[in-house]
């Protein structure tokens, strides 16, 4: 600390009240997207209505994974990929519990994306936020289900023979109630989606385009952060309520951000209390016709 | 600030005066918020902090205007302004 | 739809059903699982009974997720439990690690039935009790049950949630297809006759709680989410904080804790039955359905003369060493009948040490041990010349 610093105690930094200080500063590289992300989920949590005590962050494996050790409420650490069943468990005993599960593109939507089409599926009441940095960063930039057809991780030296997952659309397939996506760059858009993401019931999904210059960029001839920060903001194109299927990143083309669904779903907990309540009729509600009159001839 | 052309109320219209701190030590001398300060409030050291890394330096104080831009920007938590009474 | 959660009386029902009554008699009230037999049963039960009793009840998407999901249901404050069979606990284990490197309690039940990979899911096995005890990676203690009888099943399952929830770290069952799906009497006393315990709860100031700091026993009080604490809890290696410390000296001083939580308590944990024991020449030393083989075996070959006790395994995991390194050179051999080809009597043989015989009894899965092979081996031990 320099000399200056010591004589006079400046003010803390606002966000310091979210972080676990003593923890700071993170593991994340030099222009490191999941900052700026980070940053936004605590403006976002700060603006908040739900007391603390019930806010609970959980994250699986990879760097995004450590963000739930940065933050200072109820934070779990998980296992690579589970954390959406974590928090699932960890909802429905506690339903008052506002869960964000904070995780990566890999985590989430690779080895963890069974739980993640099922828990939106089921209308689980958590709010996903993945950082997308197209490769995983952890291990030192591999492929990932991000990756762009075509660019270079350490497991695809000639370039991605794969094509990538457009995680908004599957999403939004599986029943999501809240779906945006935007840069890193968007910060005070991505604060507010995640807010509104926060105050949706149900499963919402916010992604976040984040640079990852060490691992990515530096493959990519994009080495500086502000340059890849500044690549994604410049192909990107603000086009809120597309069709999600449409909402394509497509690098020569258009990479689509904006808020592509809000919708109202009862959420599983809803529905399994309304179920056990008895309230349910038979299933199939239409009843079935099981004379020879009603039978349809096969063929 | 400049503009084009004078608007009618410009005299009504408060600029909110910002003052801005740096947490030196939890810099990684991204320069994002050197780069998209709107106002060239900031400029990179020519020291080193503990770590390394360069970090921004307030060069120009009085054209801050408190847009909190360095301070979302920011990936480390190392960077924040306050409004400042004019 | 309100209901008990004691079902006080006598029940005619299968081991699986008795294993769900007995979890909801200790308050469990979270569920997450996944069909697989022989385990299916008590999933089902608990998809019927745990709306009735304010629980929930989830059918996950896999084990993998159903094991995840009740560690969360632990950390949300509800005892919680997962049932599977093989195939899918060898799923669960990566995170049963999290949960013992968490110390997250929670009770999982494997109804065992013949392996490797899908092999006979409909008949007996015993073939997973060192995977119980090693099949997650890393250095830790574990804590498994062996119930031998529905009426086991009820009392097992209890037991083993107040075990996880005293030395918090996830439980297993280890029973068997048999005694899943045997129907037999089941008796389930007055609410109040249930010993249940529950985890140790933070009583020092928010600001000076450390999650992982060894309480009366050595084991943590536990904070749940919302408690206020804001405690962070992760699978990496980490100091009392709670906080990752990445070097050795963390890693040591962490897996003292886990070892030495199990290690220093084991007069709390360790529990055996012995039957006609005192002047026995021959030990047999049984678990699970094959107890009750043993147990039939014992007393028949008694009726013969033949001076031959049983022990039966309640408690597997942590096995009871020292009981055995004393009774080793009391007696003229060890018998151990188990349905897999041989996997207990590896650590029979390792703690007695050679001081006498070790027999194993073996079937690889598929049928139950009859009485007549083990009375064979004890004739057999009996007739050979020290």
């Amino acid at each position: 600390m320099s000399a200056q610093a010591q004589a006079a105690p400046q003010a803390a930094h606002p966000q310091d009240e979210l972080l676990r200080t003593d923890r700071i500063p993170h593991i994340w590289c030099s222009g490191c997207g999941i900052g700026i992300a980070f940053g936004s989920l605590m403006a976002a949590i700060a603006k908040c209505d739900t007391p603390r005590d019930d806010i609970s962050v959980v994250s699986g494996i990879g760097c995004t994974g450590r963000l739930a050790g940065y933050i200072h409420l109820d934070s779990f650490h998980t296992t690579h990929g589970r954390a959406i069943p974590f928090a699932t468990g960890l909802h429905l005993t506690r339903p008052q519990n506002k869960v964000i599960v904070a995780s990566g593109d890999g985590d989430l939507l690779a080895i963890g994306g069974n739980h993640f089409i099922h828990a939106a599926r089921r209308n689980v009441d958590l709010t996903v936020i993945c950082v997308n940095n197209f490769n995983y960063g952890m291990t030192g930039g591999q492929l990932a289900p991000s990756t762009p057809f075509g660019a270079k991780t350490t497991t695809t030296p000639m370039g991605s023979p794969d094509e990538p997952f457009n995680f908004c659309a599957l999403a939004a397939a599986c029943g999501a109630t809240y779906v945006a996506r935007w840069t890193a760059l968007h910060i005070r858009r991505l604060t507010t989606a995640i807010s509104e993401a926060m105050n949706k019931k149900g499963f919402s999904f916010v992604e976040v385009i984040a640079p990852c210059p060490t691992a990515f960029g530096r493959r990519n001839k994009i080495r500086r952060s502000l340059d890849l920060l500044r690549f994604y903001y410049e192909r990107s194109v603000v086009k809120n309520h597309l069709a999600p299927g449409e909402a394509t990143i497509d690098f020569d083309n258009k990479l689509v951000v904006g808020k592509f669904v809000d919708i109202e779903r009862p959420t599983y907990l809803d529905q399994y209390d309304m179920v056990n309540r008895g309230e349910l009729e038979a299933w199939p509600a239409t009843g079935v016709d099981a004379s020879a009159a009603g039978q349809r001839k096969a063929g | 600030m400049k503009f084009w052309r004078e608007p009618l109320d410009v005299g009504d219209i408060k600029v909110t005066k910002g003052k801005v701190t740096v947490v030196e030590e939890r810099c990684k001398g991204c320069e994002f918020c050197i780069s998209y300060c709107s106002r060239g409030v900031l400029a990179m050291s020519q020291t080193f902090n503990r770590k390394g890394y360069h970090f921004p330096e307030v060069v120009a104080p009085k054209l801050c205007v408190n847009c909190h831009f360095c301070e979302v920007i920011c990936p480390e938590f190392a960077i924040f302004s306050q409004e400042e009474d004019q | 739809m309100a209901g008990k959660a004691v079902l006080t009386g006598t029940h005619f029902m299968n081991g699986d059903e008795a294993c769900c009554e007995g979890a909801l008699a200790a308050g469990c009230r979270f569920f997450a699982g996944y069909p697989i037999t022989p385990a299916t049963e008590v999933a089902e039960r608990m998809s019927r009974r745990l709306p009735q009793v304010g629980g929930v009840f989830v059918q996950m998407e896999d084990e993998i997720a159903s094991m995840a999901a009740i560690l969360g249901g632990s950390w949300g404050g509800a005892k919680s439990m997962t049932s599977t069979s093989g195939p899918g606990y060898s799923l669960m284990l990566e995170n049963i690690g999290l949960g013992l490197c968490t110390e997250t309690p929670c009770v999982v039940c494997n109804v065992q039935r013949a392996g490797p990979s899908t092999g006979l899911p409909t008949l007996v096995g015993q073939g997973d009790m060192m995977q119980a005890r090693w099949g997650s990676h890393g250095v830790y203690e574990v804590i498994a049950v062996a119930p031998a009888s529905p009426q086991e099943m009820f009392d097992f399952t209890i037991k083993a949630f107040n075990l996880s929830e005293e030395f918090r770290l996830p439980v297993t069952i280890l029973a068997d297809e048999v005694v899943g799906h045997m129907n037999e009497r089941v008796v389930v006393p007055p609410a109040d006759q249930i010993v249940v315990k529950d985890r140790l709860k933070p009583t020092v100031p928010k600001e000076s709680y450390l999650p992982y700091q060894p309480g009366p026993y050595g084991v943590a009080p536990m904070a749940n989410a919302g408690d206020g604490y804001y405690m962070h809890v992760t699978g990496l290696t980490h100091d009392e904080r709670g906080y990752p410390g990445m070097d050795a000296a963390t890693q040591v001083e962490m897996t003292t804790r886990l070892r030495d939580k199990i290690q220093n308590n084991l007069e709390r944990i360790l529990d055996y039955d012995t039957v006609m024991l005192d002047d026995a020449e021959v030990a047999v030393v049984a678990y699970g359905i094959s107890a009750r083989s043993a147990r039939g075996a014992v007393l028949a070959a008694r009726e013969r003369g033949l001076k031959v006790g049983l022990i039966k395994l309640n408690v597997v995991w942590p096995f009871p060493e020292q009981f055995f390194r004393e009774l080793a050179p009391k007696v003229k051999a060890m018998i151990m009948p188990e349905i897999n080809l041989g996997q207990m009597v590896l650590e029979l043989e390792r703690v007695v040490g050679g001081r006498c015989p070790v027999e194993l009894v073996a079937h690889p899965g598929g049928a139950i041990i009859t009485p007549d092979r083990i009375i064979k081996a004890v004739q057999a031990a009996l007739e050979e010349k020290p």
